[in-house]
């Protein structure tokens, strides 16, 4: 079995990111970030489906809960450098964006992207699901005791 | 004689575009968007997404315009479109204790840990029409609360401590597909479990309810029944390690069953499990109800001929796109099977005829 090295845990994360990230988010961030470079498709953008599984219980034999849509690609940089991706939803020009953001974070142009691109977009993910997650605990029950009857 | 005939292309075409202008109906009202369809009949989309069993809330949106709020041509249509889809892989199993949830709460236990999280409910509200949506969309300003959980252990846990509930011990049995291969019994829980979550609300709650009342009763506590996010993670081979591939919402009902215990098993706790895509509590909770009353042989209960208990039955009339299916196509033209009954009638009539005539004479 691989190690679980440091970049590949950065990258799972990256594009784990770019995987859940709203619609057009991604590219207009890119597009104000960087110039686009050029490359070719190794794999022109393509809709799909993945199945979902959830477990029995929670925790026990896994079973195949529904699909889910997902869009994919992958590109090389004239630097010869791969970028791709897999993210949720059918879109196209979103993927494209995720798959570029993938290549341009293994080249020099790292920070600028993290800075940029990676950091906003997460920055967005974090505060959204905050929101949520406080909106949530105010609908937490405080239980009080009335009277404890004794007989 | 039956005589071969064609036709009725331009009235189904006029009928079309008649339907086309109908769904968008009074044009002087402004007309629907997709994204005002997820946002604001989110409910809806996600009785589609579950039962469509493809999670995608614009595609769903976009399904339920098309066939006018008509929720099960909405599944139909996703059905049909998924299947044009080709498959990139199988998800890992997704963890529902990481779950980000808007809404947990336990029917058991007051005091669990992570607190009873009420969410977005219409629990406790008093069913009364409220006019006020008619004349205006305000909403007041959510109350937050600092959040003090990250993640929420399960319920089943506590029980399972003492030693008082089945446990449900991880295994990585491959699970049959219903999608990929006919649909044959006997099914195993995995296999169930697939089809009730994209069984037909309706067809479900059922029996569910049929259950509650005594058909193979297996007194049912909502032990959890939680709503919310989690992460979907899939191996990619060209990378050779695993990505999150997106974010779902599901809504996950573990039940807690009564048990007296039988030839194999002690007195305990069993358990039902619901697992369904979006915010879909009713149909969430039914699924564990209906999941448990069909382990009845593997538990070792009694097989007491209640409907929920046949899973032939139950599997083989849960997809309401198959029932509709079969339904609905009675209605289209059966002019020649017709003609051959009425042929068959006629005879029928004349041979009785014929005979009473005959009795009479004589």
């Amino acid at each position: 079995m691989e190690e679980q090295t440091a970049p590949r845990q950065d990258r799972q994360a990256w594009m784990g990111l770019l995987a859940k990230a709203g619609q057009g988010q991604a590219a207009q961030l890119l597009d104000a970030a960087v110039t686009r470079p050029a490359f070719t498709w190794l794999r022109p953008p393509e809709l799909g489906s993945v199945m979902v599984r959830g477990r029995a219980s929670g925790t026990g034999a896994p079973f195949n809960l529904g699909e889910m849509t997902v869009t994919r690609c992958a590109l090389r940089l004239d630097c010869g450098t791969v970028g791709h991706a897999y993210i949720q939803g059918r879109n196209k020009a979103d993927a494209e964006a995720a798959a570029i953001t993938d290549a341009l974070m293994q080249t020099e142009q790292a920070s600028a992207v993290r800075e940029q691109v990676l950091n906003p977009l997460e920055q967005a993910r974090s505060a959204a699901k905050g929101s949520r997650a406080a909106k949530a605990a105010a609908t937490k029950v405080d239980f009080f005791t009335l009277v404890r009857g004794d007989d | 004689m039956y005589v071969a005939v064609k036709g009725g292309e331009q009235a189904i075409e006029n009928a079309h575009t008649w339907l086309a202008e109908e769904r968008r109906g009074d044009v002087t009202v402004p007309e629907l968007s997709v994204a005002q369809i997820r946002e604001q009949m989110a409910l809806a989309v996600n009785r589609v997404m579950a039962e469509g069993s493809l999670f995608d809330p614009d595609l769903a949106a976009l399904a339920i315009k098309q066939s006018r709020g008509d929720l099960i041509e909405a599944i139909f249509l996703i059905r049909a479109y998924r299947t044009t889809l080709p498959r990139f892989g199988v998800s890992a199993p997704i963890d529902t204790e990481t779950m980000a949830c808007d809404r947990r709460i336990s029917a058991t236990f007051k005091d669990v840990p992570g607190g009873q999280i009420l969410g977005p409910t219409f629990d406790y509200t008093h069913r009364l029409i409220d006019f006020k949506l008619a004349a205006d969309g305000e909403v007041d300003a959510v109350p937050e609360r600092p959040a003090d959980h990250t993640t929420m252990p399960r319920v089943a846990d506590f029980l399972n401590r003492e030693g008082l509930i089945e446990e449900a011990p991880q295994v990585d049995t491959e699970p049959r597909d219903l999608t990929r291969e006919p649909l044959e019994m006997p099914a195993d829980r995995a296999l169930r479990l697939q089809a009730l979550a994209r069984a037909d609300e309706g067809f479900t709650l059922s029996l569910a309810y049929s259950t509650q009342r005594g058909y193979a009763r297996n007194h049912a506590f909502v032990g959890e029944l939680r709503i919310g996010t989690v992460d979907v993670q899939m191996d990619i081979p060209e990378l050779g390690f695993a990505i999150d591939i997106g974010e779902i919402t599901v809504t996950e009902c573990e039940s807690v069953n009564q048990f007296t215990g039988s030839k194999t098993e002690p007195p305990q706790f069993t358990r039902g499990y619901g697992l369904v895509f979006g915010q879909t509590e009713r149909k969430a909770i039914s699924m564990a109800l209906v999941d448990r009353a069909m382990r009845w042989e593997e538990l070792g209960e009694d097989n007491v001929g209640a409907p929920v208990q046949d899973a032939e039955f139950v599997l083989y009339h849960a997809d309401n796109i198959q029932a509709t299916g079969f339904l609905e196509h009675i209605k289209l033209p059966h002019y020649v099977d017709f003609q051959s009954e009425l042929e068959l009638v006629r005879k029928l009539r004349r041979d009785v005829h014929r005979a009473q005539s005959q009795e009479a004479a004589e």
